[in-house]
């Protein structure tokens, strides 16, 4: 009997206009199994995130029950995996990677809410277009192109600039970091300037304000929580990068103390380390410690920044 | 002579106008500070790599670790790894846009999702290698090979179909999806016969954005699949490959005797694919912009 054909005969035991009633034909079926499929797909986000975190922790599980001082780990200041007794003090790299964003932030800070201000308040028409393109066109460069520029162009830049002996320094993984965090950053903090209504604007204007005021005094201070989270996403992304900034950085595990001393990061050391270190090794099983650290920072950075944005959202 | 402009502006209008053009001049310069340096970047790579861009480069074999000949097997194992990365991301990213435009309605579940979705896309690149190494070339036993590479790109890149497919599909109106409930046609078949079709080039812009990612990242592919130096074509998806993004980096750091033009012509292949990519998904959007008015 087809699913849907008709009339509708009734099942034994049921009267004859219960088949009626029931609309459960294929098309029914097919709907009820996509609604299944699709949210499988939906489902498998949360699935893919609790899975990353649990695969790098039973990577290094070993290693965290039995050998584990995370104070060692943490303020330790010789990473030294290889030498025999190795090592493991995180502090060069902690320092490395804190220093490193610091100089990214000073310059995608100003370089990013300067640039959405302009798309977002001054520029009209065609310009607005085509500056909103350049700047995605900048976001898609891909991270080892640059660090192809921090080492071939801008280490000889710094050099001559600074008369220094060492090009791959924080300066140079900071600019190259700065640059590639700015065009998110400015995504984002242009986001927060359009969500500012624009009655706001006009009162401001027509009690008198000149357009440097209304920006400075209404519609900057208004998107203060979004321009926080654009911030936030921008250190998640400068802290996160690891190519650029191992070609750039000269990779020295060394608490770096000046803006032209070579320093290390978490993440480049990882990338630098992992190929060569035994699997299931202590020294493997610290570098995926160091992983969940830099997961769980992440995590954390884009929660809150989620969050400020979300709140903000529900309050308008 | 007549008497003054009854039109001119008054001091305090003069001084507003006058801050209001100061006030575009430095944001300008601003914006064009951030902008030149992705200009300079391709006239460097266009002025330094050209040279090195002849036709037997992209055709040739690597030789020598990559200080000689071609890059044409990196070439091939990038199109593999981004080929077989967007067989895996493309119907998963593209079911859990359809769940979360069409079906999913405000609730713990959803928002959870979304919270997923934002921190897969926040994860640093490293982290996901990290994941790759543990969940695809150990767990599921695929070795190091370019369907572990794959994978791990494919789940990296997951955020950026779910993104960019969501919001093709939230562009369709509500109006057209009531018309097909109205005429009794169940949820699948509003999606499949009317939302779809009038998504228009989304998932198309969805998978443009992934093979712009897949194209260009390293770290996640460097231990999961793709390989130093290897002269042999992939045979299929349980090979190890090289790959244009580690051949570059590799040949800027750890190749000794590389001519100065060969990373420069490595960088301007990537960039050029991953920028033209890029200016088609925009072209595609703004296409569809200018086309849909409803």
């Amino acid at each position: 009997m087809a699913a849907n054909a008709y009339p509708p005969t009734a099942p034994p035991g049921q009267p004859a206009w219960a088949a009626a009633l029931d609309t459960r034909n294929s098309a029914w079926w097919q709907d009820l199994v996509m609604r299944v499929v699709v949210m499988a797909g939906g489902i498998s986000a949360i699935l893919f995130i609790v899975a990353i975190f649990g695969f790098i922790a039973s990577q290094g599980i070993e290693f965290i029950v039995h050998r584990l001082d995370l104070g060692a780990l943490l303020t330790g200041v010789r990473w030294e995996p290889t030498v025999e007794p190795p090592s493991y003090g995180a502090l060069p790299l902690i320092a490395g990677t804190a220093f490193i964003t610091l100089v990214a932030m000073a310059i995608a800070v100003p370089l990013a809410f300067g640039a959405a201000v302009y798309v977002g308040e001054f520029a009209r028409g065609k310009q607005r277009e085509w500056l909103k393109i350049g700047i995605e066109l900048l976001a898609a460069i891909p991270s080892v192109v640059w660090g192809v520029i921090g080492l071939h162009v801008m280490k000889p830049v710094i050099q001559d600039l600074f008369g220094v002996q060492v090009g791959l320094n924080v300066l140079n993984a900071g600019i190259i970091l700065g640059l590639m965090a700015a065009p998110i950053m400015a995504t984002i903090a242009e986001d927060a300037l359009k969500a500012v209504p624009d009655t706001y604007r006009e009162a401001a204007e027509s009690l008198g304000a000149t357009k440097w005021q209304v920006v400075w005094k209404v519609v900057l201070p208004h998107a203060r929580p979004g321009l926080s989270a654009a911030v936030l996403l921008g250190i998640g992304r400068a802290f996160g990068e690891t190519i650029a900034v191992l070609m750039a950085s000269g990779h020295r595990l060394m608490i770096p103390e000046s803006i032209f001393d070579s320093a290390a990061t978490l993440t480049a050391t990882i990338a630098a380390e992992l190929g060569e270190a035994a699997v299931g090794g202590d020294h493997y099983q610290v570098l995926f410690v160091l992983g969940m650290l830099l997961f769980v920072i992440t995590f954390a950075i884009n929660l809150t920044a989620d969050w400020i944005v979300r709140g903000r959202r529900r309050q308008a | 002579m007549t008497g003054a402009n009854p039109f001119a502006p008054t001091s305090l209008e003069g001084r507003s106008l006058a801050s209001q053009g100061v006030a575009k001049a430095g944001f300008l310069v601003i914006t064009l500070l951030l902008l030149i340096p992705a200009l300079g970047i391709v006239g460097v790579l266009l002025v330094e790599g050209w040279p090195g861009m002849t036709l037997s480069f992209l055709l040739e074999k690597p030789r020598e670790n990559g200080a000689a000949g071609g890059i044409a097997t990196a070439l091939v194992g990038t199109i593999w790894l981004t080929a077989v990365a967007l067989v895996v991301a493309l119907p998963v990213g593209v079911a859990a846009a359809i769940y979360l435009s069409e079906y999913a309605r405000d609730n713990w579940l959803t928002r959870t999702i979304n919270v997923a979705i934002v921190n897969l896309a926040g994860v640093p690149s490293i982290v996901h290698a990290l994941f790759g190494v543990g969940a695809f070339v150990h767990f599921l036993q695929f070795g190091k090979s370019i369907l572990a590479a794959s994978c791990t790109l494919a789940v990296m890149t997951l955020p950026v179909v779910i993104v960019a497919t969501r919001e093709s599909l939230q562009a369709v109106p509500k109006a057209f999806r009531e018309a097909t409930w109205n005429l009794g046609a169940t949820r699948w078949q509003t999606i499949w016969r009317i939302v779809l079709p009038n998504s228009g080039s989304g998932i198309l812009t969805g998978l443009i954005l992934v093979v712009c990612r897949a194209v260009g990242e390293t770290a996640p592919i460097m231990f999961t699949g793709a390989v130093f130096f290897r002269q042999l074509f992939p045979n299929g998806v349980f090979d190890k490959t090289m790959a244009l993004s580690l051949h570059l980096f590799n040949v800027s750091t750890q190749v000794t005797n590389v001519p100065r033009h060969v990373p420069f012509a490595v960088a301007l292949t990537l960039i050029l694919v991953v920028l033209s990519m890029n200016a088609l998904a925009i072209w595609f959007r703004m296409r569809l912009r200018g086309r849909k008015k409803w």
